[in-house]
């Protein structure tokens, strides 16, 4: 036990002391944060005013379609054409091209994105709308304040059987999130298991290793080694962004946070009375009212369970390989496929977490640490959580156990080429 | 009285029996040679006897109890024909980790290493990588690395591949020290002249089994052909009649000569001195261990083939 604790510590230290892994332990939460308030910055400045000619020949539209002064600013009739609305200040001329003067084109200097194209179009529609009340004796007064109110007249919360409000989009965002990042975790860590394995067989120090401990503390001292750098290098992460979030919340606008605290001590406020918050503020409050412990505790369990489970198949591989990086990828196919079959059925079925092949796939472990992660956002039974935990358990001992035969044997092995079929053979005997 | 005992010890691969039906035992404070052709099985029965494999009949005695690879492995050093180090890993880390291994304590190894080093002018590689080192430096390493923690039983696997005359010398001086102070080493080679230097007794093992077994000098004694080399002074003719020897062959200034059956040398000494030769050397030529291992394995296919066992 003494010696495999040595072991565990060796590899620990010699990774957590390495230069690669200080930054990008930091470098990789700055990344997602940068990465975050660039699309949000570049986001914001897209929308900004956009100044559209238009060729009005009936002089219908100057009418109703409003200008908004955030948004979208139309000139009538400004005496520009195709050929020189950018030089005269404008980001684009709109046109109609066909004798019913329903069909519009916009011509711009960059590509308009589909959000302007969706916006414009709904203004004309409105326009029309407007028109067609104005002919049915409806005051232009009416009309405004009619639009005026349609867009906020109604508005729609979701909220669960526990009362508790409930953004689906955050909640699915979570799982998402997290079911990448132990997908992507598993590839990085059970290839340094495997990078680990292969350097002490090439470098035949694992025979002196092996002379004074067994081979099976050797290679779960490295797994477990390598499991806390991960363990180690996540915590720091999520350290890292909460803390970063936290910064960031004390530069929203004062009444944004103003809002938030409102809603905090008086929680029925936003079912009640939603129109007077914000969207960011809503926002805010869904996130703080998530379960992070639950969904922290999910997760690190899923981490756990799904690198032990990957991670004695990645040291057996590692253990039968001769230096030879073609053998390595083609031994580990078959170990990738579902990984990458896992974040596929996870990724392209987030938004219906109930249906068979995710409840089937969250249990399964070869899938389950992606897939269950992907589908906490629903609260899925407890029966089948409970099902998908155990079998990962029951499932990583009997990965360690066989990996450990082949490892065996594989270490002190040269020039003889690994295949699978040997592999089983080495398991089966003894 | 004697430190490891080998008895009837087999183990038998998918295609080959790689150890089959060896017996020896190593005196306490001995150097034990174990030789043999490449792939006749010495790195499998190494294995054996460090823990490494279990063997598939016959047992091992150290140090008068049946050998427990997990308990006795702390008392064994056992340095690979291939060397093997952490590549990436400062050097006096890695003594550090491999003399903990072997179940010394932190402040012990400390002040071993630090003892070793200094005895082979190493102090300055402390914080330096294996990847700096050249393969001499390196093998003086993994040297220390292995009797750090002062084994009773020493394997060493080709120590002086790859050393130059003066770390050879080093090394060889500091195996004599070890076997005076107790510890019996078992010393793995193809290098004859060495073996003939350093080692006490000696086995030989061929495709998986003992074919030789004994101390350096028995072993030649039980080889030798009674050849016999005589100098003189000037060289007398040609003998003629019916001397107590035949030729074999002259070599400046002496006649390699082979004694026939029936006779002793004394009476091949006197042949010459009656014929009034001036005789100034008489040697008997005792066979080199190498003549004596080529004649063995020759004849053997060189390389084992791959056969078929039904175990």
């Amino acid at each position: 036990m003494n010696k495999i604790w040595l072991v565990i510590k060796r590899e620990y230290l010699t990774r957590v002391r390495n230069k690669t892994f200080l930054l990008s332990t930091i470098l990789l939460p700055l990344v997602m944060v940068l990465f975050i308030s660039g699309s949000v910055f570049f986001a914001a400045k897209s929308e900004g005013k956009k100044k559209i000619a238009v060729e009005d020949k009936q002089s219908e539209l100057a009418k109703f379609l409003k200008s908004d002064t955030s948004k979208m600013e139309f000139s009538f009739n400004a005496g520009v054409d195709t050929s020189n609305f950018a030089e005269k200040g404008y980001d684009g001329f709109l046109y109609a091209v066909d004798s019913s003067g329903r069909h519009f084109l916009l011509k711009t200097v960059k590509a308009a994105s589909n959000e302007t194209m969706d916006k414009l179009k709904n203004r004309l529609n409105s326009a029309y709308v407007s028109s067609k009340l104005l002919e049915k004796n409806i005051s232009v007064e009416q009309i405004d304040s009619i639009n005026t109110a349609s867009s906020s007249y109604y508005t729609v919360d979701n909220t669960d059987e526990k009362n508790k409000n409930v953004n689906a989009a955050i909640n699915t965002g979570i799982g998402f999130v997290s079911g990448i990042i132990i997908y992507i975790t598993m590839f990085i860590f059970g290839a340094m298991v495997m990078r680990g394995v292969m350097e002490e067989k090439t470098t035949r120090i694992a025979e002196v290793i092996i002379s004074s401990v067994k081979p099976f503390q050797l290679m779960m001292g490295k797994i477990i080694g390598i499991g806390a750098v991960g363990l180690t290098q996540l915590v720091l992460w999520i350290i890292l962004i909460f803390l970063i979030s936290t910064a960031a919340f004390t530069f929203l606008p004062h009444d944004i946070m103003q809002q938030v605290q409102d809603i905090q001590k008086h929680p029925g406020m936003m079912t009640s009375n939603p129109g007077q918050f914000s969207a960011a503020a809503k926002g805010i409050v869904n996130l703080t009212n998530l379960n992070w412990p639950l969904i922290v505790g999910f997760f690190l369990f899923y981490f756990i369970g799904g690198y032990l489970f990957y991670s004695a198949l990645f040291a057996a591989v590692g253990s039968v390989i001769n230096e030879d990086p073609q053998e390595a990828q083609s031994l580990m196919f078959p170990i990738m496929m579902p990984i990458i079959f896992g974040f596929i059925i996870m990724s392209s079925n987030i938004d219906k977490p109930d249906s068979p092949v995710m409840v089937w796939a969250s249990i399964i472990p070869f899938t389950s640490p992606i897939v269950m992660m992907g589908r906490l956002a629903s609260s899925p039974p407890v029966w089948q959580l409970a099902v998908s935990m155990i079998s990962l358990i029951v499932g990583f001992i009997f990965t360690t156990w066989a990996a450990a035969k082949i490892y065996r044997t594989g270490i002190l092995l040269y020039g003889k080429k690994g295949s699978w079929k040997e592999m089983i053979k080495w398991i089966r005997r003894s | 009285m004697s430190l490891l005992e080998v008895q009837n010890l087999k183990k038998y691969f998918a295609t080959q029996k790689a150890v089959d039906d060896i017996s020896f035992s190593v005196n306490k404070g001995s150097i034990f040679g174990l030789l043999g052709p490449n792939g006749a099985g010495k790195t499998t029965l190494i294995r054996m006897i460090t823990g490494i494999f279990y063997p598939d009949e016959g047992q091992i005695i150290f140090d008068g109890k049946k050998f427990d690879a997990i308990n006795d492995v702390g008392y064994i050093g056992y340095m690979p024909e291939e060397r093997g180090l952490y590549k990436k890993m400062k050097i006096g880390e890695q003594a550090m980790y491999l003399a903990q291994l072997k179940g010394l304590k932190k402040a012990e190894a400390m002040s071993k290493i630090k003892e070793w080093f200094v005895k082979f002018e190493m102090e300055s590689w402390w914080t330096k990588k294996v990847e700096d080192l050249s393969k001499g430096m390196s093998q003086k390493l993994q040297f220390v690395t292995t009797v750090l923690h002062e084994p009773k039983l020493i394997i060493l696997d080709e120590p002086f591949s790859g050393l130059d005359p003066v770390n050879s010398n080093l090394i060889k001086e500091e195996i004599y020290k070890l076997a005076q102070r107790g510890s019996t080493i078992i010393f793995s080679t193809h290098r004859m002249e060495q073996v003939e230097e350093i080692c006490d007794h000696i086995i030989l093992v061929n495709k998986g089994k003992k074919i030789l077994d004994g101390t350096v000098k028995g072993v030649k004694h039980q080889f030798k052909e009674n050849l016999f080399s005589i100098g003189f002074e000037k060289m007398p003719p040609n003998p003629n009649g019916s001397p107590p020897f035949e030729m074999v062959g002259t070599k400046d200034h002496s006649f390699i000569v082979k004694i026939k059956d029936g006779f002793k040398p004394g009476n091949v000494l006197n042949y010459f001195l009656e014929q009034g030769a001036e005789v100034i050397s008489f040697n008997e030529l005792l066979p080199s261990l190498s003549d004596i291992f080529i004649k063995l394995v020759e004849g053997t296919p060189l390389t084992r083939q791959f056969q078929a066992i039904n175990a």
